[in-house]
């Protein structure tokens, strides 16, 4: 049981690790923390519609809502409203409807808005499906399987646009790539793994394993492959040492996991060989000592 | 490398009646003009006179509200090869994880495709045009360690490798170091040996006679346009910049200063 949890965590923290690099790099983090909010009418709406827990119809529908927010924020901030401004607008107000709509099916849904928001990893393992007759793989690692496997395919097959459109996207724009295409890519990629993943770690702390571990990254390479394998593994280890931290102190999984991942953010920001405060603390001393 | 056997009559860009309007104000209003091929363009104006915004509606950057623009008598669309783009370097984020080679390597993307990776025919390009602007002992150096001049040089590699016959370059000697400014017109002046041709929005009114075959005067409507013995005179410049331009009579040449 303790091994498909953690294999939840790792899947998560793969999904969230890759796409986070480009939401930190494109200073778009906070997209991912209002998409993982605004998905909730969605899932909510494709709960109803669906009347079962069926995790695919909720993928769906949250993908829909998430493309809908970031089209709203785009459209907000086009007309003149401030970038943080029309985020904040957007996300309140579809999470809102979220939590009204939650509240007003209460009784016909079985759907826990705690759950919903924070997730439980720890029931991981009871809920599994049997998919080409291979049995007791948990419901969660297949679908975030499954989003993992597209995160992949799209980045992989895409990564030189990815990654000029966040760099310098006039350019991108003046050689020809549909710079909107590819961003509204990288946005239902998010919202797919913010929706599979919130069943496990919950939508809150989805968007500490998109952020944290990509800006950890960040402070620790200077080229975007390694700064993309860093935030992976630094989200894997989050996964695992979290898990076993929790065990030990009998906490929440997923709250420990995402501690960890602060915990590891404070650590590069201090110790970083290129961007760490030490190293530029040290620097400065020894750039006085010499003029000194 | 260079097989140019277009119809020497047909122009690197035509404009025609250009309008863009930022919410509905105009910055930049019924522009014309025919590039000559092979010739140093200088595209001179006060600050807010649509000089970037020329560029980047003819880039399809902005939306424009009308007019028509052809690159070598076609649509930009389909002549973005024939293309190259130095942006501002303000307008890109220099702590970006990467390096200076792969920052020019940029530069071949457009001419990859939808799925072809850059590989060792790209890297090689690339590290040819850092060495035509100095830059190849400093190919694997992070971009933020990057002097505000290297990384103009950076960017104008870039451009390089695009390979393009039509370059549009946005106030390249802005903030760059005597070094720069001098790497950049000696290549300015190669590409022009090549027979290619060069749009530079420029600011420093010093050395616009220096270094440009032709001038462009614009406040947003075009002032005037053509050879720079023609157009780079004191009352064209003053109509250009209204009552904010100093002008300095020293002995027989005009200097002029930009007082912003």
């Amino acid at each position: 049981m303790e091994f498909w949890i953690i294999v939840t965590g790792a899947l998560v923290a793969t999904a969230c690790g890759i796409l986070g690099c480009f939401l930190v790099l494109r200073r778009m983090s906070l997209i991912g923390d209002a998409i993982s909010h605004s998905v909730l009418p969605g899932i909510v709406i494709a709960f109803m519609m669906s009347g079962s827990r069926d995790s695919l119809a909720m993928l769906l529908g949250a993908s829909v809502l998430g493309l809908v927010t970031v089209f709203l924020i785009q459209l907000f901030q086009q007309s003149g409203v401030q970038a943080d401004a029309s985020i904040g607008v957007v996300f309140t107000a579809l999470f809102a409807v979220g939590v009204v709509l939650v509240s007003l099916n209460a009784r016909q849904v079985d759907l826990d808005l705690d759950c919903v928001l924070f997730g439980e990893i720890a029931y991981v393992h009871w809920n599994t499906m049997s998919v080409f007759g291979i049995d007791g793989v948990p419901k969660a690692v297949w679908i975030l399987g499954i989003t993992l496997l597209a995160i992949f395919l799209v980045i992989g097959l895409f990564y030189k646009q990815f990654k000029l459109c966040a760099f310098d996207p006039a350019m991108a724009l003046a050689c020809g790539i549909p710079v909107a295409l590819f961003h509204y890519l990288l946005m239902g990629l998010v919202s797919m793994t913010t929706v599979a993943s919130f069943e496990s770690v919950g939508a809150i702390l989805v968007v500490g394993m998109l952020i944290v571990p990509a800006a950890t990254a960040y402070l620790l390479t200077e080229r975007l492959s390694i700064m993309i394998l860093y935030s992976v593994l630094i989200g894997i280890t989050c996964a695992v040492l979290g898990y076993y931290a929790a065990a030990w102190l009998d906490a929440s999984i997923a709250g420990m996991m995402v501690t960890v991942a602060g915990l590891l953010f404070v650590v590069a920001l201090i110790f970083s060989p290129s961007h760490g405060l030490l190293m530029r603390w040290v620097k400065r001393r020894r750039l006085v000592g010499v003029e000194a | 490398m260079n097989q140019r056997n277009r119809g020497s009559e047909v122009s690197p860009l035509t404009v025609e009646g250009l309008t863009v309007a930022y919410q509905k104000k105009p910055v930049l209003r019924n522009v014309s003009f025919e590039v000559p091929e092979g010739k140093l363009i200088g595209i001179i104006g006060p600050n807010g006179a649509g000089k970037s915004t020329m560029i980047k509606a003819i880039l399809g950057l902005l939306p424009r509200v009308s007019g028509e623009t052809e690159i070598y008598g076609r649509p930009y669309k389909e002549m973005r090869r024939k293309v190259g783009y130095v942006p501002q370097r303000e307008s890109v984020d220099w702590d970006f994880p990467t390096n200076a080679l792969d920052v020019v390597m940029m530069g071949r993307y457009g001419h990859l495709g939808w799925f072809k990776r850059p590989g060792a025919k790209e890297r090689e390009i690339a590290m040819d045009c850092l060495r035509k602007v100095g830059m190849a002992d400093y190919a694997h150096r992070q971009i933020s360690q990057l002097s505000g001049g290297q990384q103009q040089r950076v960017f104008l590699a870039r451009a390089l490798a695009q390979n393009a016959d039509l370059y549009f370059m946005d106030e390249p000697f802005v903030g760059v170091d005597a070094m720069t400014e001098r790497a950049i017109i000696t290549l300015l002046n190669e590409l022009k040996a090549q027979g290619k041709t060069v749009l530079v929005v420029h600011h420093d009114l010093a050395t616009v006679k220096e270094y440009f075959d032709w001038v462009m005067l614009l406040n947003v409507e075009m002032v005037a346009y053509g050879p720079t013995e023609d157009v780079f005179t004191k009352s064209l410049l003053h109509q250009t910049y209204g009552g904010r331009l100093a002008v300095f009579d020293h002995e027989d040449e005009a200097i002029l200063v930009d007082s912003r």
